[in-house]
């Protein structure tokens, strides 16, 4: 059904979508906890920032990324010297880029959830000698379960979508950075490549749509498991 | 056990100023909604932060603002029994009662198979909270507060959202823990059937304030505090031993201090100690022992006081042998008898109006 090239190109963009929404997970869920339960000056200004995805151009974050992250960048270069991790123009940076761009989605997705846990639940776990963070581990975070598969499944697909930061950040490389938009996108710039193009966007729709599936299923079992939405 | 409860806070538009120290295997905090019963319970508890004062038991301070004392909730070993449950919707009935048992450092709390069966949970431990009745969820929260082992269990009105049968189960619950389980209690309620059948101290509460405090059978005779209590339920409580059970015509023959009462229906044994309440409007007076007369009990003693009049009727108060009395007369009937402190009188009581309703069994 799908050609190697095909196939390489789906590979790579579940691997980028994978790492993307996994690393972005602990960040999502800090900055999640922060909005939703800390009081702080400058939380207005946090949570401006962590929306700035959802509204910049991506191109801008794209180039953004380039300037922190390549390999003459102030974080790139001390990254690639200390921790020989490399961003520029290989899948990583384009799973970075991703994870940027749905971080916001992911944050709205558990900071929602988590405001909807009942925090008198979460008193009645006080009474009980559970401290602070024993009450996040076994009451908040297994009660906005929901909202956590939610917000990944969000960052998941938004990664699969990712286009304009991907492709200035990380070139558009055939093999390593080259996700499916991109493959397309290239298709549709040389003659003859609508067939091909029009092959690669029906496996996009099944993907999301599989996705989508997968999330509602995993939705529904946690909904059964915590007894509430 | 001693409780010391010191502290004002303010609530919005509501002040709590509350003063009160209680050493009773059950204390109950008594007021009408919104006398500030919940918020001093939080504040026990931790859950809320008073602006001054302080809180110790057994002279260990939990909270004092002077000298900046505030112990986290999850470290002041104090249960919380709340209105609605607060059952986690994640676990089974096993695992909510097992909560607390984690973090209890203390080895010397009751057993979970003794708290299984002392509050009957054997038979759900494998469901889910959600398939649990009202009565069955309070029970399981009473179950999970005694094994995180705390020093003194709270709770709050915990028979508030059952019906009454499930109520009539509950408060047999809550008398064997009183009795058996050693954690001294403070339980908050606005009616007067639990506090009489509960409790041995009583704290009245109102707009906030402590406005009564001391022994049930004090503060329920006592006619300053009606107007708290309520005038269609308020009523005096005496202490009594049954002395005699005669099952063929169901009465019950209590001995008390002041004499000898018939109440109908009392599921006591003989020998065993139980509190009757009896209610102002069931008491009527006459100034000779009435002769062919239904009411079984005419108990002699003699006028304390009058009460102010509130529309046509008004409360005297009777000792009784040294036991007080409350009867609910109109200002007519005490005009006709000539009713003053000192006059001698029948106290009647129709052993119907003393049911299992106004009993406790202490």
């Amino acid at each position: 059904m799908l050609t190697p090239d095909e196939f390489d190109i789906l590979l790579l963009s579940l691997k980028v979508a994978f790492w993307s929404s996994l690393a972005s997970l602990p960040v999502a869920l800090g900055l999640a906890l922060l909005l939703a339960r800390a009081e702080f000056p400058g939380k207005t200004l946090v949570d401006g920032i962590v929306h700035l995805p959802l509204v910049l151009p991506p191109v801008v974050i794209g180039y953004l990324l380039l300037i922190a992250f390549g390999r003459n960048g102030p974080i790139g270069a001390f990254l690639e010297a200390h921790a020989g991790v490399v961003f520029a123009f290989r899948w990583t940076g384009a799973a970075l880029a991703s994870a940027l761009m749905g971080l916001p989605l992911a944050v709205r997705a558990m900071r929602q959830s988590i405001e909807a846990v009942d925090r008198r639940l979460e008193a009645a776990a006080a009474t009980l000698g559970a401290g602070p963070l024993a009450v996040l581990a076994t009451v908040t975070l297994p009660l906005m379960l929901p909202g956590l598969f939610n917000g990944m499944l969000l960052a998941f697909a938004r990664s699969l979508g990712e286009f304009g930061a991907t492709i200035t950040f990380v070139s558009n490389i055939p093999g390593e950075t080259q996700t499916l938009p991109l493959a397309i996108y290239t298709l549709t710039q040389v003659p003859g490549g609508d067939a091909q193009a029009l092959r690669l966007c029906v496996l996009a729709v099944l993907l999301s749509l599989a996705a989508l599936i997968v999330s509602e299923w995993l939705l529904r079992r946690a909904r059964r498991r915590t007894g509430n939405a | 056990m001693r409780l010391e409860v010191a502290i004002r806070a303010g609530l919005g538009s509501f002040a709590l100023d509350t003063h009160f120290a209680s050493e009773g295997r059950l204390t109950a905090l008594f007021g009408r909604s919104g006398s500030g019963k919940t918020s001093v319970l939080n504040a026990i508890a931790g859950l809320l932060r008073p602006q001054q004062g302080r809180i110790a038991l057994d002279g260990e301070p939990l909270f004092d603002a002077a000298g900046e004392v505030d112990v986290a909730t999850h470290r002041r070993r104090i249960g919380y029994v709340f209105q609605e449950g607060r059952l986690m919707p994640h676990l089974n009935v096993r695992h909510n009662l097992l909560y607390g048992r984690g973090y209890a450092r203390h080895a010397d709390g009751p057993s979970f198979d003794a708290v299984v069966s002392l509050l009957g949970l054997g038979a759900l431990l494998a469901r889910r909270t959600q398939a649990l009745s009202g009565g069955e969820k309070q029970r399981v929260a009473i179950g999970r507060a005694l094994l995180a082992n705390p020093r003194l269990l709270l709770m709050d009105e915990p028979l508030a959202s059952l019906d009454a049968p499930r109520k009539a189960e509950i408060l047999y619950y809550v008398e064997r823990l009183r009795d058996e389980s050693g954690v001294p209690i403070v339980y908050v309620s606005h009616s007067l059937d639990e506090v009489v059948r509960l409790a041995d101290s009583l704290v009245v509460m109102s707009e906030g304030r402590v406005v009564g405090h001391g022994s049930v059978e004090d503060l329920m005779s006592s006619i300053e505090l009606r107007p708290f209590i309520g005038r269609f339920e308020g009523g005096a409580v005496i202490d009594a031993r049954v002395a005699e059970q005669d099952l063929e015509n169901g009465l019950a023959r209590l001995e008390f201090s002041g004499g000898v009462l018939y109440a109908a229906d009392v599921e006591a044994l003989v020998g065993e100690r139980v509190r009757v309440r009896i209610r102002a409007r069931d008491v009527s007076l006459a100034l000779q022992r009435p002769v062919d007369i239904s009411i079984l009990n005419a108990l002699p003693g003699s006028v304390v006081a009058l009460g102010e009049a509130t529309g046509a009727s008004l409360d005297v108060r009777i000792d009784i042998g040294g036991t007080a009395l409350i009867s609910r007369i109109t200002r007519k009937s005490a005009n006709a008898l000539g009713l003053a402190p000192g006059v001698r009188v029948f106290a009647l009581v129709k052993s119907v109006s003393l049911d299992r309703r106004s009993l406790g069994y202490a």
